[in-house]
Formats: structure tokens, sequence, C-alpha cells
């Protein structure tokens, strides 16, 4: 591995040409079902044709239920799992041709926060530790130098005094602060982008707005790519500017964040919406909408579109027949749904 | 409200502290509040204010390392307080209050089928025959939205709604007068997280039950509450009606709380509450959330007394003097 990567400062992420930094073209990851050990029973269709670019400095969010596929999307593009078929190319390299080394080095330009910050953080390890890690498997071997790195990173993420934190052990801080070392050492590297998986969601309330504040920061100052990855709309206005939502390993609707709060189109997206609370003392006095019955298993998913079984407006004799293609709204907004046929309406 | 529905529990300075060995943790220091029939009141805290400690001290469950335990419970015109263990096992618990513990759905047991595991309280507690509790449990878990198929089902093969249906079910199954659930919620998906509340909500109409919500999700709260209580540090800060709380909360804990809800319909910029909640070994003196108020000044070295304003709101704060 050449130290090259290592040794760049944290700060000098530059967008060089106008190519999207993170590229996802057709992307399937499916599991294979095996019985009794070794007899093929069918696959898992976790990303079943995902597509999106994202460019450096830009934040994109991504929305979907447990089980929509989210977490295999984000484990690929984190270079864990390998893609069936379709490809991730991220700053020039495609993933499906990257093995051994090079993958290493491909991973550790993309951080990862884990959701949930005590199960993600060592307990035997003190914090000085668990960030000089990265630093270490990636080859820097200046310890001076580590030290650098780590209490400039430190200093990012607000936890100070340094010489205070280091010799702790994760037990010894809070909620808050553990999540804080979780984004450290995601940094730590200098990567360019960064994968959020529900950064906030096992925090309290009063936390969990300081931290989405950092992360914000943070891109904004390394001029960061960022994925969040939530189940919460109601953070995702003060994040990012594009946003997704997924339903049994498809994308059914994206487009830029705004859009999609204040100008839904997908039933699903609407039914999200239509869940999620704001603090009123009128909920109590209101039945939400719900769509019936549950996410579909992703063995085998319903046909034609995936949402047909539990939506409202569905039309027997397409939906369930045909699946929809990406309509064009408006400028980067694309929906999956036949109801956005225009050619149909004539 | 125009008619005042009568008073189902009504807990007084209530106390429930651990022993460790760094000294007593007080973690339920002098509570008061009232729930009335048909009602839900919400119980609003951070984690580590001991607002799961206070469902304890009510269902009296208490770890081995409780110490100090006392105040008064009023069940109706009972002080149950007063009873032995025993007789509070035989007369109170799951016969007249009941709980769904935290993450409830992962507790079922795994190895026992649904039905029966939602009969056996009924069994256990209203001495039922076993026929006689598996009807009752059908009748619920029908209530409560579980299709009659999954009785014979184990808990694995249901998913994370369904399960919190059935725990739902074992509380509800003995017909008790309160319920307390315990972030309710709190690991479930958006869309299954509505429709568990529309369930309560409905569940709140038809049978004869109120329901003490535990909750650090001030948005959901809103969902289902009649009354909010907001406890800090081991107290309760602020008891007000719904209505009139989530329009404009009094005590600046409780502001600074909204404040911190990212809302999805508004464009209001969340704010956060600087520093941390104390801990509860050796709370500050004086008011417990003076180190992180705003709007701090002389008095709120000596512990504020719950004034009462406009009507009926308690708020324990020296602004209202």
């Amino acid at each position: 591995m050449s130290n090259d990567n290592v040794h760049t400062p944290v700060t000098t992420h530059t967008n060089s040409n106008g190519q999207p930094l993170l590229q996802i073209d057709d992307l399937h990851v499916w599991y294979e079902l095996k019985r009794f050990g070794f007899g093929h029973a069918g696959y898992v269709r976790a990303v079943d044709g995902v597509q999106f670019d994202l460019k450096q400095g830009e934040a994109i969010a991504c929305v979907g239920e447990s089980g929509c596929g989210k977490s295999s999307l984000m484990k690929t593009i984190l270079g864990l799992n390998m893609p069936t078929s379709g490809d991730i190319i991220f700053d020039d390299t495609a993933l499906s041709q990257t093995r051994g080394e090079a993958l290493r080095h491909y991973r550790s330009k993309i951080g990862y926060v884990q959701q949930d910050p005590f199960g993600a953080l060592p307990p035997f390890m003190n914090i000085e530790r668990i960030l000089e890690e990265p630093l270490l498997i990636n080859g820097m071997t200046d310890k001076e130098e580590r030290h650098a790195r780590i209490a400039k990173i430190l200093e990012e993420v607000k936890l100070t005094p340094i010489s205070e934190v280091l010799p702790k052990y994760p037990h010894m801080l809070s909620g808050g602060q553990q999540q804080r070392i979780v984004i450290a050492r995601a940094m730590v590297m200098g990567p360019k982008l960064l994968v959020a998986d529900e950064p906030v969601s096992m925090l309290d309330a009063s936390v969990r707005v300081e931290i989405l504040r950092l992360l914000r920061k943070l891109q904004e100052s390394h001029n960061l790519a960022v994925i969040y990855i939530t189940h919460d709309l109601s953070t995702v206005r003060y994040f990012s500017e594009y946003i997704f939502v997924m339903y049994a390993g498809e994308i059914v609707e994206f487009a830029r964040m705004e859009d999609l709060l204040d100008n839904p189109k997908h039933p699903y997206t609407h039914a999200l919406l239509e869940a999620s609370s704001d603090p009123n003392a009128d909920n109590a006095l209101v039945m939400r909408e719900i769509p019936k019955g549950e996410p579909p298993s992703l063995v085998n998913p319903p046909p034609a579109c995936r949402f047909h079984p539990r939506c409202p407006h569905f039309m027997e004799g397409l939906c369930n027949v045909k699946a929809p293609p990406q309509f064009v709204v408006e400028e980067h907004h694309r929906v999956a749904c036949w109801l956005y046929d225009d050619s149909a309406k004539g | 409200m125009a008619q005042v529905n009568e008073t189902v529990l009504r807990v007084r300075n209530l106390h429930l502290y651990f022993q460790t060995r760094g000294g007593p943790v007080q973690a339920v220091d002098g509570v008061d509040f009232d729930l009335r029939k048909n009602e839900a009141t919400v119980i609003i805290g951070e984690s580590g204010c001991g607002k799961s400690s206070l469902a304890k001290a009510i269902l009296r469950l208490l770890p081995r390392n409780a110490g100090r335990y006392d105040g008064e419970i009023w069940l109706h015109d009972q002080n149950i307080m007063t009873l032995s263990d025993e007789s509070y096992r035989r007369e109170i618990r799951w016969r007249r209050i009941s709980m769904v513990p935290q993450a409830a759905m992962n507790a079922l047991n795994p190895v026992m089928k649904i039905g029966d595991q939602v009969a056996e309280p009924a069994m256990v507690h209203l001495n039922l025959g076993e026929q006689e509790a598996m009807k009752s449990a059908v009748r619920m878990l029908e209530h409560v939205g579980v299709p009659i198929d999954f009785l014979h089902r184990y808990a694995f093969e249901l998913s994370g709604g369904m399960r919190q249906r059935s725990a739902l079910a074992m509380a509800l199954v003995t017909l008790p007068d309160v319920v307390i659930l315990d972030e309710p919620t709190s690991a479930l998906d958006v869309l299954t997280q509505a429709s568990i509340m529309n369930l309560m909500k409905r569940m709140k109409k038809e049978l004869e039950t109120s329901f003490i919500l535990i909750t650090h999700d001030i948005a959901t709260s809103s969902e289902l509450a009649d009354n909010v209580a907001v406890m800090y540090a081991g107290q309760i800060v602020e008891v007000c009606d719904a209505r009139r709380f989530f329009a404009k909360p009094l005590h600046p804990y409780s502001h600074a709380l909204m404040a911190s809800v990212p809302r999805l319909r508004e464009t209001i910029e969340p704010e956060f509450i600087t520093g941390q909640p104390p801990s509860l070994l050796n709370p500050p003196t004086g008011c417990r959330f003076k180190d992180r108020c705003p709007r701090r000044f002389e008095k709120c070295d000596q512990e504020p007394p719950m004034y009462v304003r406009e009507g009926d709101r308690q708020v324990k704060c020296w602004l209202y003097e």
C-alpha cells in the first residue's frame, strides 16, 4: 500500500473534474439461499437495480424500512460485499474489478459511522488505540505523525482536552461522546466519502441535533460526500441535498430533499410522511392512514411494482403486470410509479 | 376537557433509590402525578432520568440493590404501597396494573407458542383454567390485530410489529386498570410504529384502560398523550395536559426538549441542550437543571417547589414564583 494517501492532509480533497465521486450503476446484490448447506434454494434480492450518482461535497439521504436492502447497499459501497451484477465506481475505481491490496486502499477512502456507538467501539481498547488502529493498518509508521493526526481530528469532533480523552475507555464516555469517537475514527484516514448508518437513532433527542450538526460541519469543511441512511424522515431536512426512498430492494423515488418532503410523488413516500409525526396535541385525535400489510420478503418479491399489494392507488392489469420504469416528473425528481406515466394519459 | 374522568392512579412523593458502592442512586426522587380513567399520561425524559425506574417502582419490580422505596401509590381508594409483597403479587400486579417492558418484542419466550404465551398471565393471575385462558388470549389477540393462525407460531416466525402486538396482548389479557408502556415503539420502523400507535389509540377508546407511556420520543408521544409529565434527573419538573404542553411548555427544560425535536413539516432549526444530565448519585443541590439552564438566576441554588399556574399546570421552576 502506498503511503501517499495516508500523508495527504485531511482537508485538501477538491473535485478534480466534473465526474461524480461515486457512481452506482444498475447495482444488484443478491445473496444465495442454500438448502441443507449446499442445495440451491433461490436468492435474496437485497438490492435490485439501484442507480444514482454522488458528487464530491454532496450529501444524500437514503430512507427505507428495515429489510429494504439499504444496509446491503451500504455494505457494498463500503467494499464489504461484492456486486452480483452492475458496478460501483468510486473515485475512478470499479469495485467489481478490485481485489486484495487495492480493495484495502479503496476501503480506506470511505469512512463508516455505525448506528450503535457502544457496540461499534471495542470495549478493551482505549480511545487512543481505537483511533490509531486505522492509521497503523494503513501503514502510518511515524508515531508523532499519528499523534498529530489524532489530535487534529479530536479537536474537530470537539472532544477536548485531548490528553484527558485519549486514555479513556468507551464505557467511560456518554452516548454522544462515543458517537463523536466513532465519527473521529471514520474521519481519521481523511476519507472522501462518509457512510453514516442511522448515526443518531440510538441517541437522546437533546444530543441528536448536536451530532447532526457536527456531521454537517465536517462535510462542509472537508468537502465530503456523505450518504446518510435513516428511517426517520424528520432529521433529513437538516442534512442532505438529495434523498432517495428504497422499498424492497429498489429505489422508488429520488429527488431534491425539499421536493421530496414538500411534494412527494410515490404512494410509499406518502405513507412514510403520513406516519411520521411532529409534536402536536392534535395527533392524539386522528388515526394515521397506514398501508395494510408488511414489506415483502426479498426472496419472492411481488411481481412488477413491488408495492402494489399495499398500494391505495393500485391499478389492476398494470401495476401487477409491468414493472414501472423511473419516470422523470421534474428536474432531479424521478419516481417509479405508473401514476406518473404521462404517455398513457396522452 | 368538558367532563373530567375519575382518577385511577395517584402517585404521591414516590422514592426509589438504588444502593451502590458509590452511595444511593436517586433514580426516583419524590414523584407526584395522576392518571385518569381512559386517559394516557406520557412521561418524557432523556435516558438516565429515572423514567424506567419509575415504572418499576409503580409495579414493585425492584432489583436486589433497591434501597429507599417509599411514598404513596393510590389505585382508586387503596394505597397499594401498604400491601405486603405477596398480596401485591396476588392482587395488583398484572390483575390491576400491567406493563409492556422495554424491547418486549425481543423478550418473548422463544420456545413457547404465541397463544400459550398470551394465555399464561390469565392463568397465573386470574386463576383461569387452560381453556378459559386460551379463549381470552384469542379474544385479546384478535383485538390487537394478530391473525388467529399465528396462535401456534413461535416468536421468531413473527415480524417486529406482530411481536409488539403480542406483547401488548400479554399486558392487556387480564384487563387491568392501568398499563405501563415502556418505550413501546422505539425499535420499530416508521410505518409499524404508526400502526402500533393507531392500535393503542383504539385500545384506549375501546377498553376501560388507562395508559402510562414512558418515552424519550416526544413527537411520537403526542400521538397518544392526554397528559404530559416531564422527568429530569429523578424528578418531575412539569405536569400539564397535552394540548397546552405541546403548544407552549413552561419549564425551561421542557422548552429546550421541545426545541430539540427535528420537525418534518416546519423549517425551524432545532436546538440542542448543552451539557449532560447530572449523575443521580450526587445530584446537584437546588434546581437540578440549573447548570444547563439558559434562564438561571440566583434563586436556582435553592430547590424550587412545584408551582401551579394557569389553573392546573404544575411547574417546578422559580421563574413561576
